[in-house]
């Protein structure tokens, strides 16, 4: 436990340490604690403002950073897409600016390009937070997966991880390779070829294009939602081909290990990508992810807001 | 900076070995006993990381002076501190332990040295957020003075007039793997 947190910024788990990431998972240990308190509330960040700039929808990834700002007393403002002066053509750069010009010490940035998080955070002082950046990363998803992992099977080294479903367009499948990866898990990405394509090999995951032989030998599956909005053409003839071939119905579930973990960072589209039934079910931690993702949003923007400024 | 200073340095003068930590925490427990008549309410609170191994000894001595088994817990300060973005770096945050509901229940908060003052308000503050003790009291190895905030301690091993500029280094086994030992080192 000798490793500090020196960044100002979370843009991504591929620049994070092993080290680093089991800090930020420690740490999210204590404030997941936080929340079990008659006083749910730590001043951790009394004092500071943070922003949640998202420019691109999202309600539970929002709420999750607002409910964290608020347990760490921080001060929060929510802008949107719709609510912020980049429909009237300001630039990126000009709104943190701006949002700085007000004093704001933390920026949650959700942004629809690739890199828009870290093109914010080498030009403004405040510390930057990454909430997801076109098809690049979700590092708080990452890790909040991984705490979950981590609090259900006690380790990562030799375990199986599946993920399942639209791995091209997902950012939280990238997060999630990079930081199960470094933790030494192995991780094997399914879908369909058009979906999933055999370059990711090259990050040191598997592919394959059949889940039935996937799912006896993993310990943890996280089913990853079709993202509609980010694909321009068709990648699969249709929904009910796809459910046929990767959807984890009841059916396909009995190949599951009993103790396999049924994972999945929401929104669900029930009866698509995982039945009803199945994730309501036993081996489902869906919602322990959320309660999770709480506490691990709160280590992260304790450890960026937190380091001494220079 | 920090000067690492070795314990046999000719800069540093050791003011307790083995045999009189264990003597003042003895003593500790006594008072602990003696001033506090409902055993059972008692909840001994150590801040980490040395603060938690002392509670868990005090525990151990009251429960072999008296028989009775004493509860004990963990309180993290540092969300609650009044010097992040002070600080360098970071204090490693841990998870809080402290039964619930606290209410009707009396915290001694156990610490090695005492200072300033801060850790302890810290510790009060964190602690008002499981509940309402009806009292909270202070134990404490080393009071080295200099405190900043109006704070007293009930429990003190030692009393040791320092300098500012001087440091106490606290080495126990549990933390740090090497015999008991409070060293006085100088600048």
């Amino acid at each position: 436990m000798n490793s500090r947190w020196t960044r100002k910024d979370l843009v991504g788990l591929r620049e994070l340490s092993a080290e680093e990431i089991t800090l930020v998972l420690e740490t999210a240990d204590a404030f997941k604690q936080v929340g079990t308190r008659e006083v749910k509330k730590v001043p951790a960040l009394q004092g500071k403002t943070l922003i949640n700039l998202f420019i691109e929808p999202s309600t539970r990834t929002r709420t999750s950073f607002e409910l964290a700002a608020k347990r760490l007393s921080a001060d929060i403002v929510n802008i949107s897409a719709a609510t912020s002066s980049l429909t009237k053509g300001e630039t990126l750069k000009d709104t943190a600016k701006v949002l700085e010009a007000n004093h704001a010490d933390i920026i949650v940035l959700r942004h629809s390009s690739a890199g828009a998080a870290h093109f914010l955070a080498t030009r403004v002082r405040a510390s930057v937070i990454n909430a997801g950046d076109g098809a690049h990363e979700h590092p708080t998803q990452g890790l909040l997966d991984l705490y979950t992992i981590r609090e259900k099977k006690g380790t990562f080294a030799g375990l199986q991880v599946a993920i399942i479903g639209d791995i091209l367009f997902s950012r939280v499948a990238r997060s999630n390779i990079f930081a199960l990866l470094k933790m030494g898990a192995r991780v094997t990405l399914v879908g369909p070829s058009t979906l999933v394509p055999r370059e990711f090999e090259q990050l040191g995951a598997k592919v394959s294009h059949e889940v039935d032989e996937v799912l006896p030998t993993a310990d943890v599956v996280n089913l990853l939602r079709i993202q509609h909005e980010r694909q321009r053409k068709e990648y699969f003839p249709g929904i009910s081909e796809y459910i046929r071939f990767f959807g984890l119905t009841k059916e396909r579930a009995k190949l599951l290990k009993p103790d396999c973990l049924i994972m999945h960072p929401g929104p669900i589209n029930r009866g698509v990508e995982i039945d009803s039934e199945l994730a309501d079910g036993a081996q489902s931690v869906i919602f322990d992810q959320v309660t999770n993702g709480l506490a691990v949003r709160m280590a992260v923007l304790y450890l960026c807001a937190g380091i001494a400024t220079p | 900076m920090t000067k690492q200073l070795k314990p046999n340095d000719i800069n540093s003068v050791r003011i307790f070995d083995a045999a009189t930590t264990r003597r003042a925490l003895r003593r500790i427990a006594h008072e602990i006993i003696e001033r506090n008549s409902d055993l059972s309410a008692l909840v001994l609170v150590g801040i980490p990381a040395r603060g938690v191994a002392l509670a868990q000894r005090l525990a151990t001595d009251i429960e072999a002076i008296e028989k009775a088994r004493v509860e004990t817990g963990i309180i993290d300060v540092s969300m609650h501190r009044d010097d992040v973005r002070r600080r360098g770096t970071l204090p490693v945050v841990r998870a809080s332990q402290l039964p619930h509901p606290l209410d009707h229940r009396i915290v001694i908060i156990v610490d090695d040295v005492l200072f300033t003052g801060r850790t302890c308000r810290a510790a009060m503050d964190a602690i008002g957020s499981f509940g309402r003790p009806v009292s909270i009291q202070l134990a404490v190895l080393i009071d080295r003075g200099h405190r900043e905030l109006p704070i007293r301690p009930d429990y003190v091993g030692k009393n040791l007039p320092t300098a500012r500029t001087e440091r106490i280094r606290v080495r126990l086994e549990e933390t740090d793997h090497e015999p008991d030992a409070v060293w006085l080192e100088k600048e």
